[in-house]
């Protein structure tokens, strides 16, 4: 299978020392990584390892106990505004308002990304949610509730996207296409950084990096 | 896919967002409203229908209903945004976030505190409150409501990650709004007696100012503090 080479391969956002304390317990300890353009890196470890907190920390919404996230070598407090516009963020909730439409919801959060053209009925189409542009989200389901969210992957020019638990509740032929878009994402030179317990079938060992968090370590 | 949307856009966005949210839950809206009628209402119930001492208190009774009908809305300003994770992407839009919180409060002002004033002329009615007292309460709810709504979010926001932060918003924010209820039942009162009230509404008009332009700093940091 031939390789696509990322054109450029620098490091998007670094990660020097980070240490989490929740409820007392240290979760994680001087972590440090970098991530290049062209990586798909999984976070792994069981329930309740940090996972999500390792992303939340990422994305800027929480703060470690001691260490910085770097994104063009500057912590990413004092460059708030450059990092958010290359950062997709796809946490635990997915931000989707029940008492919004389908398309409604996804040109919110277009506009809240600063978009400006784009077409909700054609990515809603992608999503496999043709039909259901005008139902409450509300009374969707589980999984078309996630694909209103993950709807936000197929119009983004940010460049690192971190998404908690991606997969849930999406059956296994969404998952392949998740994984397309993943592959085609890192090929342009962005990066994707994710937690799963999921098999991936597309992406393979060789193209995914991984950071282990196992908290019986410490 | 450029990111190209101006403050104005961005603004709009939030604030024609929140109202579409509110038009489908119309309970958001209506709830506090006859919570502020209902409380005024059993003022008159209680102390009897004497006029002279209705419109004595009138001021006091509708400014007190409002602040606390305001506190009963904002429970609910960030916390719905906070539960379905639509809080976490305002965070980390690229656009400021005080423009976005702005829009919010905004957009609960429109929600909240325009009814109010729209409604007041009926209940003062009810109050036996005097013509020149009449022109007085609807300036100063013109006024005061937007100062509420910008205080109390800085309690929401504070409040927000808490399961039943209710209470605790209310201990927060009530004494935050005594200056609000003194200058504006002053202003009341001095038009009662036909006296000029400009001093006061100066006053609120000034704490509107700085509300204004301090608040939306406040209520962001404190969102940032409260989703940590």
């Amino acid at each position: 299978m031939a390789v696509a080479v990322p054109i450029i391969n620098s490091t998007l956002v670094s990660a020097a020392k980070l240490t989490c304390i929740r409820e007392e317990r240290i979760l994680f300890d001087e972590l440090s990584f970098d991530i290049n353009s062209g990586d798909i890196v999984q976070i792994e470890g069981p329930n309740g390892a940090g996972k999500t907190s390792l992303l939340r920390i990422l994305a800027g919404l929480s703060r470690p106990y001691s260490g910085t996230v770097l994104f063009n070598k500057k912590p990413i407090q004092s460059c708030r505004d450059d990092y958010q516009n290359q950062l997709l963020y796809l946490g635990h909730l997915p931000g989707v308002k029940s008492e919004l439409t389908a398309a409604e919801n996804l040109n919110f959060n277009f506009k809240l990304m600063g978009y400006s053209n784009f077409d909700c009925i054609d990515i809603l189409n992608e999503v496999g949610l043709s039909g259901f542009e005008d139902s409450l989200t509300g009374h969707l389901s589980a999984g078309q509730h996630r694909r209103t969210a993950l709807g936000r992957l197929w119009h983004s020019n940010a460049n690192i996207w971190i998404l908690d638990e991606p997969f849930t509740a999406i059956d296994k032929k969404g998952v392949i296409i998740l994984e397309q878009l993943f592959l085609a994402h890192a090929n342009r030179g962005g990066c994707v950084i994710l937690t799963t317990h999921q098999d991936m079938n597309l992406i393979d060992h060789h193209s995914l990096k991984k950071i282990q968090l196992d908290y019986s370590l410490i | 896919m450029q990111n190209n949307m101006s403050y104005s856009q961005a603004f709009l966005t939030v604030l024609l967002r929140d109202l579409h949210v509110a038009v489908r839950h119309r309970s958001d809206i209506f709830n506090p409203l006859l919570f502020f009628v209902l409380v005024i209402i059993l003022f008159p119930l209680a102390i009897g229908p004497e006029p002279q001492t209705l419109s004595r208190i009138a001021s006091g009774i509708i400014w007190v209903a409002a602040l606390l009908s305001s506190m009963l809305s904002l429970e609910r300003l960030f916390k719905a945004d906070h539960l379905d994770g639509s809080l976490e992407q305002m965070l980390l839009s690229p656009h400021p976030l005080t423009l976005l919180v702005l829009a919010k409060v905004f957009a609960h002002w429109l929600l909240t505190g325009v009814p109010l004033i729209l409604i007041a002329p009926l209940l003062a009615v009810l109050l036996h409150l005097d013509d020149q007292s009449y022109q007085a309460l609807l300036m100063t709810l013109a006024l005061g409501t937007p100062i509420l709504s910008l205080l109390g979010a800085i309690g929401a926001a504070l409040t927000v990650g808490l399961p039943k932060g209710g209470v605790l918003l209310s201990l927060l924010i009530l004494p935050l709004y005594i200056p609000v209820l003194i200058f504006s039942t002053s202003a009341i009162d001095a038009a009662s007696m036909n006296l000029a009230y400009t001093g006061q509404l100066a006053i609120i008009g000034a704490m509107l100012i700085t509300s204004l332009i301090l608040a939306p700093f406040a209520i962001g940091a404190s969102l940032r503090v409260s989703t940590n």
